[in-house]
């Protein structure tokens, strides 16, 4: 785990509100490209919302206010990208599957033609692709032109992975990805994540420490919008510096 | 504890009663609606009545051909107006409105559903005719000018159940599409609307079923000339019209024929549930 890779994203010193409320409080921290980063810690604690900075979706809600900056490939990641370009850089997996009401090809072909793919070949190719690489190729392609609210929903959340991975992102956001599927499923997706990483970074929440154990290469463990440690998974769960981090992870409170 | 049951089930009993008198009201409407009116129809003979095209009370001559065609048209016609205009009021009010914008919008189209139709027709008649006599050079009244008037009555009925559909549909959507990188107006309009669309399409038969059952605004203004229109600036008849102008001094056949018309309508309009009833299944 010590190759030198470089930083994908850094946050720096950004605070952020919800109104009065501070969800976050000066945070500092790099995501490595073709880590998978795991945050961690209670609820409200301001991870997930960390995450949805990351691609913007925070600016959908109004009383959010930012201060401080990010920055991603090495530009800023607010005023140096168009915000659709980011969001495609800079992919999103919802906590529970949000498939939309549609054909399975077509959903995974949503994003591709939202950024102006009109080719069915090219299209077909990039469906193909992208649900083998979100390991449902074989479960989907002899159905793909069905609904795809029919399919199970561990079925459906690899669909939605599938569909991020369709506009080709450097980044994969997860937000709690498998907390509303049963064990099966959830091995699957920590499959899947253990052999995506090698082409993109993953920057994942969950609530499962577990998980977080099991699949990343750096964990960061939040505390009332504080980000109290970061550090390799190993160290962050065999020997946390913090003494917080320790009684969170051997389950003292959360 | 038995009288409490005698009680659940005397009570249960007479919501059931109450709740009974419109399906009471359906049946005998269609009772006696098809009582006064098929006797007249066979009488007459079903395709020159259905098909005939000339519409003669003193020789006896009922065909209303060119009334059903009219409904048909000006109905069309209203949908082309109504349809679009709504559907974007719609989405400006669920997706693009502020909050302020909406509380102000919102109660302006409900007042527009409650405004009585004699008042459309007023309106028809100081407004509409005048714009289509001037822009036109024909006396103003017709297809076009019923369908425009007919257009702005159907829009509150477009607006809430198509607004409804969308307010109905989860922001999972919405935020999915953002999230991979689709602009707003993507999100809205190949992602929402398509998902909206059994509730935009009950909206619109909603709106078809009002279209074509419209009476006093569409005499007002459409010219109520019992003949074939040849374009959409022609007087034209409406089944409606044809009832209301000429029920208050029929009598006989000719009376019988007129509630024959109104047997055709209400067979339309039955369709047009019909439809709606396949569709919302098919949809589940």
């Amino acid at each position: 785990m010590n190759q030198e890779t470089k930083d994908i994203i850094s946050v720096n010193n950004v605070d952020l509100w919800y109104g009065p409320f501070q969800a976050l409080k000066n945070i500092n921290m790099n995501f490595k490209e073709n880590d998978v980063t795991a945050m961690i810690g209670p609820s409200g604690c301001g991870k997930s919302t960390l995450l949805k900075s990351l691609n913007r979706m925070n600016d959908l809600v109004d009383s959010c206010k930012i201060t401080g900056s990010f920055t991603f490939n090495g530009k800023d990641l607010t005023k140096g990208y168009d915000i659709t370009d980011l969001r495609k850089r800079i992919g999103m997996v919802f906590q529970k599957p949000n498939l939309f009401p549609m054909s399975i090809y077509d959903n995974v072909a949503y994003g591709p033609r939202a950024h102006g793919i009109r080719k069915k070949r090219e299209l077909d190719e990039i469906v193909e692709t992208s649900l083998k690489q979100a390991a449902i190729w074989n479960e989907t392609k002899d159905r793909l032109h069905k609904s795809a609210l029919g399919l199970s929903g561990g079925q459906q959340q690899r669909i939605c992975i599938a569909r991020a991975l369709a506009v080709k992102p450097q980044v994969l956001l997860m937000d709690e990805p498998t907390s509303a599927l049963d064990p099966i499923s959830t091995q699957y997706i920590e499959d899947l994540i253990e052999e995506l990483k090698k082409d993109l970074s993953i920057i994942i929440v969950t609530h499962n420490m577990q998980q977080a154990a099991r699949i990343s290469d750096k964990t960061a463990f939040f505390l009332l919008g504080e980000l109290i440690e970061f550090d390799n998974t190993d160290l962050i769960f065999t020997n946390p510096k913090d003494q917080r981090t320790r009684d969170y992870i051997t389950g003292r409170f959360g | 504890m038995n009288q409490t049951k005698i009680k659940d089930n005397l009570f249960r009993f007479l919501l059931l009663i109450i709740a009974s008198l419109s399906i009471v009201a359906v049946l005998l409407i269609c009772f006696f609606l098809f009582y006064n009116g098929l006797p007249a129809i066979f009488k007459i003979g079903p395709a020159n009545f259905l098909f005939g095209m000339q519409w003669n009370p003193e020789k006896d001559v009922y065909g209303i051909f060119p009334m059903i065609v009219a409904s048909l048209y000006v109905t069309a016609g209203s949908l082309l107006f109504g349809v679009p205009i709504g559907l974007f009021t719609a989405v400006f009010l669920s997706k693009y409105c502020g909050k302020r914008l909406h509380a102000f919008i919102k109660p302006v189209v409900d007042l527009l559903a409650g405004i009585p139709s004699i008042i459309f027709g007023f309106f028809g008649l100081s407004v509409i005719v005048p714009m289509v006599q001037s822009f036109f050079h024909t006396n103003g009244k017709g297809i076009l000018t019923a369908s425009l008037l007919l257009g702005i009555m159907i829009l509150p009925t477009i607006i809430s159940i198509s607004e409804n559909a969308l307010n109905a549909l989860p922001e999972s959507y919405y935020e999915g599409a953002l999230g991979l990188g689709a602009t707003k107006e993507q999100a809205v309009f190949k992602t929402m609307i398509p998902a909206a669309s059994s509730g935009i399409f009950t909206a619109i038969v909603l709106a078809l079923g009002r279209s074509i059952g419209e009476t006093m605004a569409v005499v007002m203004v459409a010219g109520n000339a019992a003949v074939m229109p040849k374009s959409v600036l022609s007087m034209v008849r409406t089944l409606t019209s044809n009832i209301i102008l000429e029920m208050g001094y029929a009598s006989g056949l000719h009376r019988e024929a007129l509630i024959g018309t109104g047997v055709v309508l209400f067979v339309f309009i039955l369709i047009i549930n019909f439809v709606l009833l396949l569709f919302k299944k098919s949809y589940e």
